[in-house]
């Protein structure tokens, strides 16, 4: 497996060398933003608090485990991503603001999200790896920057800027044609599952959710 | 008497551990699976997680940025005496909860599901929340305190007597299947499955059939225990390993819970524990000593009992 170090701040010709599942280590600012932030910047058009994409073009799907020591500084214990699929109605226009290249997160986007608005705005997807690696992620934050909004959004939904040095692993799970690693992956996993169910039984009582058809008979 | 300060402390404590220390026996279990793991990017995920545990305890640090929700399990020998009783000691669970979510630190990430205003310690209404068990002897409390992490890999069904067996795999794998494609489920993982009750008291069981059993425990009627065995070699030959890659690690341990349930109904719950199955235990004595383990042991025969009574101990046999 290759393993690279990337700059949060990347150079189109960096991006476009990278395949899927080529394991990465990020150096430069990262900042964190998920649905809180992405509501403040986008509904409420409130102004960003820094300056992007020159800043950092790293967008880390993470609330991490920190706080705010009485002094004003900063404690980062470890550091995980969560789930991005949730933020795909906000991604669009976030990409389209900020200039984020680096989107990373926990699980990827579909490839249709890749190809709709990941590749026309020259960005890819790194996902954490594990999903658990927060103990080796916080040993590559060299310190904190920053953190804005925290009393507006708390915490965990606050925007932290971050100094990564080799922080990693991270896996590439999309590539500049709109390529999905976890769609690859499924695909072959789904080829051998009916041998895997073969003799199970269906339930006998159906739900909403498995058919969307409200006059279907459930039974 | 057990010092209200003691059970503070302690489970202040409790609070760290969890957070930071992998307990060994899920650690065995991993390394065991990543010995047997050939899927190359699957394989990559299971060293870096065991390299993960080592960071987190050398540097005293949570091993994984969502530190879950943290909730507290409590079980009392019946001569136990806390001071200031059952109100005290739940004040105590909550300050202990709060003052760690500072400390480790822990992601404060219980909210208002409405509001989603946020105490930035991990306390709110109904949270963290405190269950409790009790056992026939003993003046000891057990505190047992678990960080589930995980919005994903837990499900509910309503199946019945005609379901059988095979209904009951085919909700399995759905669920495995289905939360475990791009490792939404944080495999593999303790899998605690709940079977009967009613809908609550099923989720509860499958939920501490994954949380407060160790890896290498087995039901004690042997055909639930030739079932755990069962269903942990069908969720490893899905084809499926660590973060939805293709692999064979999807399940570290299975673990079945029953109660008795409708005489029509047979409800099935599904619960993944994560990648670092945030547990940890002490028991607090009355003397004072504590005796910290990772073995909740909290399905003794008593909590597993069938019968309307429970002969006590007489006095004479009771241990000082």
């Amino acid at each position: 497996m290759r393993e690279v170090t990337l700059s949060t701040t990347p150079t189109p010709e960096a991006l476009a060398d990278l395949a899927l599942g080529d394991i990465v280590y990020l150096d430069g600012l990262m900042y964190t933003a998920r649905e809180g932030v992405y509501m403040r910047a986008l509904e409420e058009k409130a102004n960003v608090p820094m300056e992007l994409p020159s800043q950092s073009a790293a967008n880390f799907h993470c609330s991490p485990a920190a706080r705010i020591n009485p002094d004003g500084s900063f404690e980062m214990g470890a550091v995980t991503a969560t789930a991005s699929f949730r933020f795909a109605k906000w991604l669009p226009d976030w990409l389209a603001l900020s200039g984020a290249k680096l989107v990373i997160g926990k699980g990827g986007m579909r490839s249709t999200d890749y190809k709709e608005y990941f590749v026309p705005n020259g960005a890819i997807y790194l996902s954490t790896v594990g999903y658990g690696t927060g103990a080796l992620l916080g040993r590559g934050v060299e310190n904190v920057e920053a953190v804005h909004w925290h009393e507006e959004l708390g915490l965990a939904q606050a925007m932290w800027v971050l100094k990564c040095k080799r922080m990693g692993p991270f896996i590439v799970a999309s590539d500049m044609q709109g390529n999905c690693l976890f769609e690859r992956e499924n695909e072959r996993i789904s080829k051998n599952l009916h041998r895997v169910y073969e003799g199970t039984r269906p339930a006998t009582l159906k739900r909403f959710g498995e058919t969307d058809d409200k006059s279907e008979e459930l039974i | 008497m057990i010092p209200i300060s003691l059970i503070q402390k302690t489970a202040e404590t409790l609070m760290d551990k969890a957070a930071i220390e992998i307990p060994t026996d899920y650690l065995d279990g991993l390394k065991r699976a990543a010995a047997v793991e050939d899927g190359d990017l699957s394989s990559f995920v299971l060293k870096a997680m065991l390299e993960n545990y080592e960071a987190a305890k050398q540097d005293r640090r949570a091993m994984c940025g969502d530190t879950g929700t943290p909730r507290w399990y409590v079980k009392m020998g019946n001569e136990a005496q806390i001071q200031g009783g059952p109100v005290a000691l739940e004040t105590a669970l909550r300050r202990a909860t709060a003052n760690a979510t500072n400390g480790v630190p822990l992601r404060p990430n219980r909210v208002h599901p409405l509001w989603r205003t946020d105490h930035n310690n991990n306390v709110g209404i109904g949270a963290p929340e405190i269950e409790y068990g009790y056992e026939p002897d003993g003046d000891w409390i057990d505190l047992i305190t678990v960080h589930k992490g995980g919005l994903f890999g837990t499900d509910y069904r309503m199946l019945f007597p005609s379901d059988g067996i095979q209904g009951i795999k085919r909700f399995f794998l759905d669920s495995l299947v289905a939360f475990g494609k791009r490792g939404l489920a944080c495999q593999p993982a303790i899998i605690g499955i709940g079977l009967g009750g009613c809908k609550d008291t099923c989720m509860v069981l499958g939920k501490r059939a994954a949380c407060l059993r160790v890896v290498g425990d087995r039901n004690v009627d042997p055909r639930i225990a030739a079932l755990e065995q069962e269903f942990t070699e069908l969720g490893n030959s899905i084809g499926m390993g660590a973060m939805g890659f293709v692999g064979k690690s999807m399940v570290i341990d299975t673990h079945i819970e029953v109660g008795y349930c409708h005489t029509g109904a047979m409800q099935m719950s599904v619960h993944a524990f994560c990648l670092s199955s945030r547990r940890a235990v002490a028991r607090v004595f009355a003397d004072g000593r504590v005796e910290y383990r990772t073995d909740p042991n909290w399905f003794t025969d008593y909590q597993r009992r069938e019968t309307v009574d429970w002969d006590l101990p007489q006095p004479a046999e009771v241990q000082p």
